[in-house]
């Protein structure tokens, strides 16, 4: 293994992202808020909703922010890059086995899926006016929560970048993406779906399922909520079966 | 001095269409599309080799086969059978010490379009380990030498097409590689630049460097290469320095002729001289084939006098690598 290739390839990351941050941001972070302002705010200020919503929603948006975030910022430019321009092959090309790119875009997109998640918890805490608090109980549950869910994000966005072409990110984002947002259990607790049994069972081959009840169970533990153990085990079976198919996928585009 | 560079009895079977291809989108994955079974034989048996420090030239036409050797000496394509070398490094069990030794200027520009001109150049350095300091020096010559100083720190949108193609080549030089592989870097240049390209690549080859580089032209596989294989379907056909390839064809000589008025008396006369080969006609023009050019002048233009038709034009092309590729496939290069 050649660290100095794996850190300069992080550092290109780092250097494009940072130039391209405040559409990165606005990106993955405007849809959120605008829901928390609307339900969060809005909704429970004008009593549609019962204040102590604010807590419930919070957990799902940090789920919402960081998981999509760490999608996009590995899959969108993966997905160009495989295609027209092949601007990967650069990197292909740098003395280390190819694996390690993909292990790096995966770093990348884990760090900035944690700076979506540091960004939302004060943001969401501003607009609804109340929450931040709650982050402070169990940091030490919390960080390990955050970093097994960026990997989780990071691993889909390898496995979507290098699975899907340029043309059908469209159809991705209907198929694909607006169910999970809605059947993310981001919104509401998994439990809120009792009365569907069959919809209950059907949304939990969704990993944002675990990552909206694995932050409600460490940040307001007192709403209905799947068991933690449950929530982190699933996160890590998943987080390595999105690593395992990603690399497969990635093996796959680079060498032909 | 150098590294050889080698490939043994190489086959490539594409079993999935190429990405055009699969880009059509979810239409094609019905039933029947879908089992349909997809093969092409890009390389067919493919050996040759690349001796340390000399300019090689992979020569043919489109879809002959050149890239995908490229692709396989450099990594990037996975041979169906066969092996290719780097020196003693096999490229397939041994790439990333490959990589280290190579230098790739891809058909197709594939420059990193977030960045600019000299953080592509630095970051393509820091890939390979070089220093902070190494590789702004380094980035610095190389922006100068390319002519691409004025706009070393933008990014890269706006560039022409000639402009990407000298910055993909410096770099490829960035690492300093052993071996530098260039796949058709003079396609889409404008002549001066194509020069510079040619000077360029000659001052890096005497540092004792190994070049290997395909084209579809015969100026360049001429002008440029020690060495010349020509490419058709996957296999070598011929190979050797282009005088001995060009000596190997009969006849050689091309003498064009273009007259004032349809020349039919003209070209049976012509075809007794002594040398010429074949005489075809067409229009007011003559295509004279022949083993020898300007000696046979002043006859054909004494002929043509004699039957009082006006000579317009002469053209003589020298033994050419477009006239052994004619020879040894029946079709030109470029058609």
């Amino acid at each position: 293994m050649n660290w100095k290739t794996f850190v300069a390839l992080l550092r290109r990351d780092a250097h494009v992202a940072r130039r391209n941050a405040r559409a990165l941001l606005l990106q993955t972070l405007f849809q959120p808020m605008m829901f928390v302002l609307v339900f969060g705010r809005v909704m429970t200020t004008s009593g549609f909703m019962p204040p102590q919503y604010k807590m419930l929603l919070l957990p799902g948006i940090i789920a919402i922010s960081m998981v999509f975030s760490g999608i996009w910022s590995v899959a969108m430019p993966l997905i160009a890059e495989f295609q027209f321009t092949k601007e990967i092959e650069d990197r292909l090309l740098a003395p280390v086995d190819i694996e390690w790119v993909a292990v790096e875009k995966v770093v990348a997109g884990m760090v900035q899926a944690l700076i979506a998640g540091l960004i939302v918890v004060p943001l969401a805490s501003l607009i609804m006016g109340s929450g931040a608090g709650a982050v402070m109980a169990h940091p030490f549950q919390l960080i390990t929560l955050a970093m097994i869910v960026s990997f989780l994000a990071a691993a889909i966005g390898l496995t979507i970048g290098c699975s899907v072409g340029q043309t059908q990110v469209g159809l991705m984002f209907s198929l694909v993406v607006t169910p999970m947002i809605m059947f993310g259990c981001a919104y509401y607790p998994w439990s809120a779906l009792n009365k569907f049994p069959i919809l209950q069972k059907a949304v939990l081959i969704n990993p944002l399922v675990y990552a909206s009840e694995g932050f409600r169970s460490t940040l307001a533990p007192d709403f209905p909520h799947l068991p933690r153990l449950l929530s982190v085990g699933a996160l890590i079976a998943f987080d390595v079966f999105f690593l395992v198919v990603g690399l497969r996928q990635f093996r796959k585009k680079a060498i032909t | 001095m150098g590294l050889a560079v080698r490939a043994d009895r190489l086959r490539k079977i594409f079993s999935t269409p190429p990405p055009a291809a699969a880009r059509a989108g979810p239409a094609q994955l019905g039933k029947g599309a879908a089992k349909q079974k997809f093969e092409v034989a890009a390389l067919d048996d493919l050996s040759l080799e690349v001796e340390p420090g000399e300019i090689f030239g992979l020569l043919g036409p489109n879809g002959a086969g050149k890239s995908t050797t490229v692709g396989v000496l450099t990594t990037r394509v996975r041979a169906t059978s066969g092996e290719g070398w780097i020196g003693r490094h096999n490229v397939e069990r041994d790439r990333v010490a490959v990589k280290r030794l190579i230098g790739v200027v891809p058909q197709r520009p594939n420059l990193d379009f977030g960045l600019t001109a000299r953080e592509i150049l630095t970051f393509h350095g820091a890939y390979f380990g070089l220093s902070a300091a190494q590789r702004n020096t380094l980035a610095a010559q190389l922006l100068d030498r390319f002519k691409l100083s004025e706009r070393a720190d933008q990014l890269i949108f706006g560039f022409s097409g000639g402009m990407m193609q000298r910055l993909s080549i410096a770099r490829a030089m960035m690492h300093d590689p052993e071996v530098l592989f260039l796949d058709e870097p003079s396609a889409g240049l404008d002549p001066q630049t194509r020069l510079l390209l040619w000077e360029i690549v000659r001052e890096y080859n005497s540092r004792g460097r190994t070049i290997v580089l395909t084209t579809h032209n015969m100026e360049e596989a001429d002008d440029l290469c020690r060495r010349v294989a020509i490419v058709v379907h996957g296999k070598v056909i011929a190979l050797g320095t282009p005088e001995a390839l060009k000596q190997s064809v009969p006849g050689g000589y091309l003498i064009r002729l273009q007259f004032d008025q349809t020349p039919s008396a003209l070209a049976p006369v012509l075809k007794e001289l002594a040398g010429v080969t074949e005489v075809q006609m067409r229009d007011s023009s003559l295509d004279v084939y022949a083993d020898r050019g300007g000696p046979l002048i002043p006859s054909i233009v004494a002929a043509a006098v004699e039957r009082q038709i006006h000579v317009n034009d002469v053209h003589i092309s020298a033994p050419s690598l477009e006239n052994l590729f004619l020879h040894h496939t029946g079709r030109s290069l470029r058609e």
